[in-house]
């Protein structure tokens, strides 16, 4: 096995350096792989263009299918536990990893990436390295996608507003309202905010993001979601009250139909000029920088998610204001939670997968994160693949060869890189069945709460009923120990 | 001589014998994953190590969908009675009474209409003990509560009590409707109780239907629409009129798009910020117009964008019924001076009747399944508003929650059955005219 691994590499290494000699090598001839990721066209744009690179070098044919998003989860997931096996590797999220590694689906990676020694697992940003790839200490997927949600502003609009990039969401709000409606120059009333809000769709990473702030000021090992404690919902109490309420002010500075818009969509509104403000993962750099699509190369400013000066005191479910005590991470009082949702597209192989499968799968994965490759893949905004790795920050060369400026893209990364480095990062649920805690429960309810079928109260009332529910079902003392273990609680 | 024996055994048993690779088949494709999936809707379905485990839960499943945690998604949210909600339970009521007075015919007035009262009257108090929302839903809770008997044993009583009542009906008006007849009627009577207590329960001020309501919305409601508009379209194409096979021709279209395509391009049609009706939306001063945030203008997109994709169905069958009639009937007819309506009403309907009534009958059972449509238009929303039954089954089984998935598939293989049942004895058969 070691011998055709580092046979695989010394190809991949060759087909880098000349055609010819990897077409001599072609390790991996006769392997089909059957890749399976979601309909992109990010993620599976990369997968299938490097796809084509990998069979010319090593021979192995690689099948890319692709499903619906909302799909992925449960088509992956039945073809490993049914013993179908027609899927050799998957780029998915690393949040379901629990599902996966559990019932043994996923191979255990550690040995290979040890020995990888042109993955350059050091120059993969911490957060990712700890976080997205490893579960209960092993690794299981190799990231290729750095992801938390960040906000983005048009500078130009707050310039002409005189007003500073939002610190706390009030500022957020306060943005909003004065932008929304107005023409700022080229004939189109912009919308204040642009939010993925659409059912079904990304609308409750939207609301942690909101959220996170006030309900998270301790670090990352205080939880967002339940109290580790005791396995509470942090759903019910003043703070999951404000976010909402924010979240909700939002829709009357949005573009119309908000509620029916998913985050394609809101991309394409923030980068052809049509909203103020938008909350978003990484890909609005590269994609503001499209000169085929995007009215608004150099007017795009991003930042930390918004804070709060007040946050949640858990003992009695109230917000207070934020003191050095309460807030050790706050700065200028403003207690900031950068949200990693859904942790970032990566690749995992079936343990079921036939020995010369899975020697091609990894190479093909590896090949897709190493640095040569990826550093031109993350500024290319079809790709979906957002910066990931320390280099990619370090090295402002990649950036500007696809177009940003130097000012662009130093507060792009910049933005980035805070929200990486903050303590009080807040990690997205990777319980079992987390799926239906937030795809499910904490979705509906939140799409009847922007419908205006339940209120606030209702609506916190209906998550927190909804979560315990699933809690019970799957046993306590089995999902506090999966949180606490998943947020590294002491 | 043991042969010969063997031989006759095997003529005997020879219809069985051809027919049984086809049971076989049934048993296996159709059979076997219905019982399956009631195993499903009664067990918690998690994936283990080396496998999946099945555990039993019993009616769980279905006791969250109808009492529990899923009412509010299945049956909905029980809002302020509304005024109209008395007079509605009322019609229906008098209704069924109507109705069953009217199966009895040639039998005394007065034994025909106690025996309709009693009736009625028997189904809306079994409706009263099962329906979970409605008017007098708290009083009925009481009385459950108060007599602290098992909900199975409540669903067992109701059920044996409307069997006493079809022997009741039976003893009081020997004639052509049988027990069973009986039975059936009266089921149908307290199921569409139920289902009016929920339309009342639900909407009025506060109140939200549920997906089993909007389910029903799109079936009824977008029935009737199709079949209006075919038969209008079918009537105005058997007209000699010019470029009648270009209007033939382009009705039918819409019908060989598939579903997706079909919602998607009604999501572009529909947008009324960059779809290409707003510019003449913006003109009429609708360019706000934000249908997807409003439960029912939600709804009534999902029932237009179905009405456009299957109104050809209904179009070419009723154009091919049309056409089948006779001329001379309707030539004579128009000789002694028949109006147009009077045409339609005296001879083209009667005759396209049965084949009208065994159309609308499959696009019940078609319509039930609906899926697609609000998934791509507005992935169930705002809210749960524009959420079907398949859908809400579907959302369940995507994060493998394949027991609740499988109960609400269960609940709604009951409703369509009870609705398209009844459809079929009261409309359909009526339609065919007396054997």
């Amino acid at each position: 096995m070691t011998s055709t691994l580092s046979r695989s590499l010394w190809a991949l290494a060759a087909a880098t350096l000349s055609q010819q000699a990897a077409a001599q090598a072609k390790p991996f001839e006769g392997v089909t792989l059957n890749v399976m990721t979601f309909t992109g066209p990010q993620i599976a744009e990369p997968l299938q263009r490097r796809g084509k690179e990998f069979e010319a070098a090593t021979g192995a044919k690689v099948n890319v299918i692709t499903v619906p998003f909302s799909d992925l989860y449960q088509k992956l997931l039945t073809d490993w536990a049914s013993g179908t096996n027609s899927i050799d590797a998957a780029l998915f999220a690393p949040q379901w990893m629990p599902d996966y590694v559990t019932p043994g689906y996923l191979e255990d990676l550690s040995p290979r990436v040890a020995k990888d020694g042109k993955l350059k697992e050091d120059d993969i940003a911490p957060f990712f390295r700890d976080f997205s790839q490893k579960y209960s200490g092993k690794t299981y997927m190799v990231t290729l996608d750095g992801d938390f949600q960040m906000a983005y502003y048009r500078s130009d609009i707050l310039q002409k507003l005189g007003k500073q990039p939002p610190q706390t969401w009030d500022d957020y709000l306060d943005i909003a309202k004065a932008a929304h409606g107005k023409d700022f120059g080229d004939g189109k009333p912009v919308a204040g905010s642009c939010i993925a809000k659409k059912r079904g769709a990304q609308s409750y990473w939207m609301i942690t993001s909101v959220a996170g702030a006030f309900l998270q000021a301790k670090g990352t090992r205080e939880g967002a979601f339940f109290d580790p404690a005791t396995m509470k919902p942090l759903v019910n109490n003043d703070a999951f009250a404000r976010a909402l309420e924010i979240y909700k002010e939002t829709t009357k500075y949005g573009p119309p139909n908000e509620i029916n818009l998913d985050v394609g969509d809101t991309r394409n509104l923030f980068i052809t000029g049509q909203c103020a403000l938008t909350v978003d993962w990484g890909d609005i750099g590269p994609l503001a920088i499209d000169a085929k699509t995007s009215k608004v190369i150099d007017k795009v400013g991003a930042l930390m998610l918004p804070g709060s000066r007040q946050v949640l005191d858990r003992a009695s479910g109230k917000l207070v204001e934020c003191n050095a005590q309460r807030c050790p991470h706050a700065v200028n009082g403003v207690n900031r939670a950068p949200f990693a949702a859904f942790g970032g597209w990566s690749g995992g192989i079936n343990a079921k997968a036939k020995p010369k499968s899975k020697d091609a799968a990894y190479a093909l994965i590896s090949y897709l994160s190493q640095p040569e490759q990826s550093n031109v893949d993350v500024t290319i905004g079809a790709t979906g693949f957002n910066p990931y790795r320390v280099s990619q920050f370090k090295d402002l060369t990649q950036w500007k060869k696809a177009g940003m400026s130097e000012k662009a893209a130093k507060d792009y990364l910049g933005a980035i890189q805070e929200s990486l480095n903050s303590p009080n990062m807040v990690l997205d649920l990777r319980i079992p069945f987390n799926q239906r805690y937030q795809q499910v429960a904490l979705d509906t309810a939140l799409a009847r709460y922007l419908a205006g079928e339940i209120d606030t109260k209702a609506t916190m009332k209906t998550i927190e009923e909804a979560w315990n529910e699933i809690t019970a079902e799957v046993g306590k003392a089995k999902q506090q120990a999966a949180y606490r273990a998943s947020i590294g609680a002491q | 001589m043991k042969s010969g024996h063997w031989r006759d055994w095997i003529d005997e048993q020879s219809g069985r014998l051809f027919i049984a690779p086809a049971v076989a088949v049934v048993l296996a494709f159709s059979i076997f994953p219905l019982g399956v999936s009631a195993l499903l809707s009664v067990s918690r379905f998690s994936l283990q190590a080396g496998g999946v485990d099945l555990a039993f839960i019993g009616a769980l499943n279905y006791r969250r969908l109808l009492l529990g945690s899923q009412q509010y998604h299945f049956l909905g949210t029980q809002g302020e009675l509304p005024v109209w909600g008395g007079p509605v339970l009322a019609l229906v009521v008098a209704l069924f009474g109507a109705g069953f007075v009217r199966s009895m015919r040639g039998l005394p007035d007065a034994r025909r209409w106690t025996a309709g009262s009693a009736g009625a009257l028997g189904c809306l108090l079994a409706a009263t003990l099962l329906a979970p929302l409605g008017p007098f839903q708290a009083r009925a809770a009481a009385l459950i509560e108060a007599a602290d008997v098992p909900w199975f044993a409540w669903l067992g009583g109701v059920a044996l009590s409307l069997v006493a009542l079809a022997l009741l009906l039976q003893r009081l008006a020997p004639g052509r409707i049988g027990i069973a007849g009986w039975c059936g009627r009266l089921l149908a009577a307290t199921f569409t109780m139920v289902l009016a207590m929920l339309v009342i329960a639900t909407g009025g001020r506060g109140g939200q239907p549920g997906s089993m309501l909007t389910t029903l919305f799109y079936v009824v409601g977008g029935t009737a629409l199709q079949f209006a508009l075919g038969l209008g379209l079918a009537m105005l194409c058997a007209q000699n009129i010019r470029g009648r096979d270009f209007f033939r021709l382009s009705f039918f279209l819409p019908l060989m798009v598939t579903p997706v395509g079909v919602a998607y391009t009604f999501r572009m049609l529909a947008d009324m910020s960059v779809g290409p009706l707003a510019p003449l939306a913006r003109w009429f001063g609708m360019g706000a117009l934000t249908w997807a945030q409003d439960a029912w203008s939600a709804r009534w997109v999902v029932l237009l964008s179905d009405a456009w994709q299957w109104t050809p169905f209904m179009f070419i069958v009723l154009l091919a019924a049309v056409e089948g009639q006779s001329r001379e009937q309707v030539e004579a007819a128009q000789l002694d001076g028949a109006s147009s309506w009077r045409v339609f009403r005296d001879i083209t309907w009667p005759g396209i009747a049965p084949t009208a009534a065994a159309l609308v009958l499959i696009r019940l059972i078609e319509g039930f399944k609906i899926v697609d449509l609000p998934n791509v238009l507005t992935n169930g929303g705002p809210g749960i508003a524009t959420e079907s039954m398949t859908l809400h089954a579907f959302i369940d089984w995507r994060t493998l929650n394949l027991g609740g998935s499988a109960a609400v598939a269960y609940m709604l293989l009951f409703v369509a059955t009870v609705s398209t049942v009844s459809f079929f004895q009261f409309v359909v058969r009526p339609a065919r005219g007396p054997r």
